[in-house]
C-alpha cells in the first residue's frame, strides 16, 4: 500500500469514526439506539481486541503453538494474570514485556 | 448578570482540563506505544502522526497499523476500524441531549473530541442544574482538548523514540500487551469472558481466511455468544417477546 493509499484509508476510517461520534449528537438525541444494539456494543471491545491478538499469542508461523516453548503465549498469560490482579495498565505492559525478554534469552 | 461567582467560559474550560488530567497518566503511555508501534511497523512518521489527528482513537489506530502492516486490503482495514469505534455511538447518544441547544459548530467540535476518556469526564456534568449548565460546553471542550493535545504530543514522542529503538527489539508485542490491559479489567461478567474466549478461538480457527475477514467473523461470533449468555434484563426492553 502506497503512503497516499494509507492516507486514504486513514481518511475513510477517520470519517467513519467521526460520523459515528456525531450520529446521535446531530439528530439531537431524538433517535434512540435499539436495546439489542446497545447490548451488543458492550461486547465489541472484548471480542474485537481478543480476536485481533489471539493469533499473536496462540500461533506461530500460521500453526497452532500451545506449549511452553511459545514465549509470547507465556508472556501473554502472565500479562492477563497481572491485569486481572492489579487492573493496572502500566504493570500489565511492563510485566508482560519483561517476561517475554527474559524468556527469549532463555529459550 | 449578577452571578459574579457563577461559571465562566474560561473557568469551565479549565475545569474540563482538570477533570481529564488524572486520566492522562493512562493515555500518554498509549500514545507513546502507538507511535513506537507505527514506526516499528514501517509507517512513515508523518502518517503515524497524521493518523492521531484523523482517526483519534487509541485501539483503532493500533489496529489500523497492524492490519496495514499485514497487507490487508484498504476497504477491510477501514471497515474494521469503524467497527472498533462503533461503541462511540453509545457516547454520542448519551451526550446528545446536553448539546441539543448548541450551534452546529459546537456539536461538530464536541463530536470530534468524543473519545473514551473525554466521554468519561463529560458524563460527570450530565446531571447539572440550569445555572451550572450555562457554559457546560466549555467544560466539554476543555476535557476533550486536554485529551486531544496530549494524544498528539505523546504520539509524536513515540514516533521519535521508536525511530531510535533497535529493529530486533520485540516492539510489536506492545500491541497484545496493551489490548490485554484494556480487555481484562472490562471482563466483569462471564458473558464478557465467553465473548473474549469465543472470539479468540474463532480468530485462530479462521486465521487462514483471506484478507483478515476471519477477524470480523470472530468478533461477531464473540459478540453473539456474549449476548446469549447475558442474563435477561429486567427493564421493559428485556420483557419484549424477542426470544
Amino acid at each position: 500500500m502506497s503512503p497516499w493509499m494509507l492516507l486514504g484509508v486513514m481518511a475513510a476510517a477517520g470519517l467513519a469514526t467521526y460520523l459515528i461520534r456525531l450520529s446521535f449528537i446531530a439528530v439531537e438525541g431524538k433517535v434512540r439506539l435499539p436495546a439489542w444494539f446497545r447490548t451488543a456494543l458492550q461486547f465489541v471491545p472484548a471480542a474485537m481486541l481478543s480476536a485481533l491478538i489471539a493469533p499473536d499469542l496462540l500461533m506461530r508461523d500460521g500453526q497452532l503453538a500451545i506449549g511452553l516453548d511459545n514465549a509470547r503465549l507465556i508472556a501473554g498469560v502472565v500479562a492477563i494474570v497481572i491485569a486481572a490482579r492489579t487492573r493496572s495498565i502500566g504493570w500489565t505492559i511492563a510485566g508482560g514485556m519483561a517476561t517475554l525478554l527474559v524468556l527469549e534469552t532463555l529459550i | 448578570m449578577d452571578a459574579e461567582s457563577g461559571p465562566t467560559r474560561r473557568g469551565e474550560w479549565w475545569a474540563g482540563v482538570r477533570a481529564l488530567a488524572p486520566m492522562l497518566l493512562g493515555v500518554a503511555p498509549f500514545g507513546l506505544i502507538y507511535g513506537v508501534l507505527a514506526v516499528g511497523a514501517g509507517m512513515p512518521a508523518w502518517l503515524a502522526c497524521a493518523m492521531s489527528a484523523i482517526v483519534f482513537g487509541g485501539a483503532s489506530q493500533m489496529i489500523l497499523t497492524q492490519l496495514w502492516a499485514a497487507g490487508t486490503p484498504a476497504a477491510i482495514v477501514a471497515t474494521t476500524v469503524a467497527m472498533v469505534n462503533l461503541r462511540h455511538a453509545l457516547y454520542s447518544a448519551t451526550i446528545a441531549p446536553a448539546l441539543a441547544h448548541l450551534p452546529r459548530r459546537w456539536k461538530a467540535l464536541i463530536a470530534y473530541l468524543l473519545t473514551d476518556e473525554a466521554f468519561a469526564a463529560m458524563t460527570r456534568r450530565l446531571g447539572d442544574d440550569p445555572v451550572q449548565r450555562r457554559y457546560r460546553h466549555w467544560y466539554f471542550f476543555g476535557a476533550g482538548f486536554a485529551l486531544w493535545s496530549s494524544w498528539q504530543l505523546s504520539t509524536l514522542a513515540g514516533v521519535l523514540v521508536g525511530a531510535q529503538v533497535p529493529r530486533h527489539w520485540p516492539l510489536d508485542f506492545f500491541l497484545p500487551l496493551t489490548f490485554i490491559a484494556i480487555i481484562v479489567p472490562g471482563l466483569k461478567h462471564r458473558s464478557h469472558i465467553a465473548a473474549a474466549v469465543t472470539a479468540s478461538g474463532l480468530a485462530v480457527l479462521c486465521f487462514g481466511v483471506p484478507h483478515k475477514l476471519g477477524l470480523m467473523a470472530a468478533a461477531l461470533g464473540g459478540i453473539a455468544v456474549g449476548m446469549l449468555l447475558l442474563p435477561r434484563q429486567s427493564g421493559p426492553a428485556g420483557k419484549e417477546r424477542a426470544a
